[in-house]
């Protein structure tokens, strides 16, 4: 199951994990990414607050984790190469997996359908 | 991200088709609707100016003309020395100076270029400042001097290793001019006030056109293979490398020339003991901390880590201390140097090369390291062939 937030993450849901990550749309909007600073593994993310941040040439902006859990896994890839994220931002550019509290948060993200709409 | 409430329309320059037509993405700057990028991006664009060739659209910067009503331009230039700490008089014809606005205090109102074309000084201001400018010249030198603002002219800036080579065959005699050298030269049957200067460290030019004339040339220059639109994101990491001020970030009202390690600007005939010696506002304070220095300065800084330290960061001597020694200016991810790099104002005791100190992001203590401008060496054309 494929979903998304309003603030441009996109979640992909096996059983109670959530692999997180931003859009294409999202890195387009931020530019060339030069820095990206993960959550620890074992770090509790709380729907809505950030877990992550990405700084571009101009700016740093936040990434939301966008349901409740613990961090599982992070993807120390893009720690080393930003550029991955522009590159593969809805593959290799994943930044990292939530266990989810609780999966009902899920009917509150949009479908990828609602998603594209909004920012078209 | 929060948005300034936008009360006005933002005005648009010449090239605001141009823009359109080669995909920028546009951003308000200084009241101005301005490219801040094209398709290739930020870090493309910065690259592509230190191997190649790179235009700019600096037409929101202000353009004054100072005519002497004496007809003398040493009239001109000596009134514009009461409002700069500058050798204006001992700017030839042909040659332009970086100068400075000062305030009562030995702040900095605005920094600028001054150009000697023979019969007037060309000024070029930074476009937030450049009403205020042009208020303070009517105010001060406006008895003398005709104060003549060129709303009506365009400017672009055409900087990099290979600006000469595609600029050349439009206009053959910039081959010429060196490093500050001004120029007056037909470029497409337009008359163009042309000058061997910018913003980015590299050797390139700056050229002031006629607005609807401005359309065809960026057009013509872009013919050449090696060049590139660029814009103000680039524009910004580059001046950044180049260990250049930008003004509301580096400079204000309460930085003094001496405070921003700019003391190179201000020629010995201006200080104490030279023949026109102070008389610019806030001489006082300026003249004094040339001698004693100033109880913070401007400095270089290199992150030990990856992470980008910017603008309005808090310094600290240490990882713990509560007391601030200073506070990032200007801030960012250098390309060229493939590092995050800052510009910043210090305690004078610690402004020595090599001084560790840290900066606060995001509630964390960054190590940084104090180190010398510029971030890339500067490759301007000081010689005349």
């Amino acid at each position: 199951m494929l979903k998304f937030t309003d603030d441009h993450e996109w979640l992909r849901v096996e059983e109670d994990i959530a692999t997180v990550g931003i859009t294409d749309y999202a890195q387009k909007q931020l530019g060339d990414l030069v820095f990206v600073e993960l959550p620890a593994p074992g770090a509790k993310a709380e729907k809505g607050t950030a877990a992550a941040v990405v700084e571009s040439v101009k700016a740093a902006s936040d990434v939301y984790a966008p349901v409740s859990g613990e961090v599982t896994e992070i993807n120390q890839a893009i720690v080393d190469e930003p550029a991955l994220v522009n590159r593969d931002p809805m593959g290799k550019g994943w930044f990292f997996k939530i266990k989810m509290l609780d999966p009902s948060q899920l009917d509150g993200l949009l479908d990828e359908k609602a998603y594209q709409a909004m920012i078209a | 991200m929060s948005e300034t409430p936008q009360v006005t329309r933002p005005l648009r320059t010449p090239l605001h088709g141009f823009h359109v037509e080669r995909g920028a993405r546009l951003v308000t700057f200084a009241g101005y609707e301005m490219p801040v990028q094209y398709p290739t991006g930020i870090l493309t664009e910065h690259l592509h100016i230190r191997v190649a060739a790179g235009l700019f659209d600096v037409s929101h910067m202000g353009q004054i003309a100072i005519y002497p009503m004496s007809g003398r331009l040493e009239d001109a230039a000596r009134a514009l020395e009461t409002l700069v700490p500058v050798d204006v008089i001992g700017i030839s014809e042909g040659r332009q100076r970086y100068a400075l606005f000062t305030n009562a205090i030995g702040g900095i109102l605005d920094d600028l270029i001054v150009a000697n074309h023979g019969d007037h000084l060309l000024l070029i201001v930074n476009a937030a400042c450049k009403a205020a400018d042009l208020a303070h010249l009517l105010r001060h030198v406006g008895e003398t001097c005709k104060i003549d603002p060129l709303p009506d002219r365009a400017l672009i800036a055409l900087q990099g290793p290979l600006a000469e080579a595609a600029l050349v065959r439009l206009a053959p005699p910039i081959r010429t001019m060196r490093f500050m050298d001004v120029r007056t030269l037909q470029i497409l049957g337009a008359t163009c006030e042309v000058s061997r200067s910018g913003y980015t460290g590299e050797d390139g030019f700056e050229i002031s056109i006629a607005a609807d004339r401005v359309d065809a040339l960026a057009h013509a220059l872009c013919e050449d293979n090696s060049m590139m639109p660029i814009g103000l994101g680039a524009r910004d990491s580059l001046r950044l490398e180049a260990g250049l001020c930008l003004y509301g970030s580096d400079l204000g009202p309460e930085t003094t020339p001496v405070m921003a390690s700019l003391e190179w600007a201000i020629q010995n005939v201006r200080r104490a003991g030279g023949s026109r010696a102070g008389d610019f506002p806030g001489a006082e304070v300026i003249l004094r901390q040339l001698v004693d220095g100033a109880p913070q300065r401007r400095v270089g800084l290199k992150v030990d880590d990856r992470v980008p330290v910017r603008g309005s960061a808090k310094l600290y001597p240490d990882e713990i201390s509560a007391s601030s020694i200073g506070t990032i200016t200007s801030g960012g991810f250098g390309p060229t140097v493939q590092a995050p790099i800052a510009m910043g104002y210090i305690d004078k005791a610690l402004v020595t090369t090599g001084t560790r100190i840290f900066g606060e992001v995001r509630g964390k203590r960054v190590a940084l390291r104090v180190c010398d401008l510029p971030f890339v060496p500067h490759r301007y054309k000081r010689n005349r062939n």
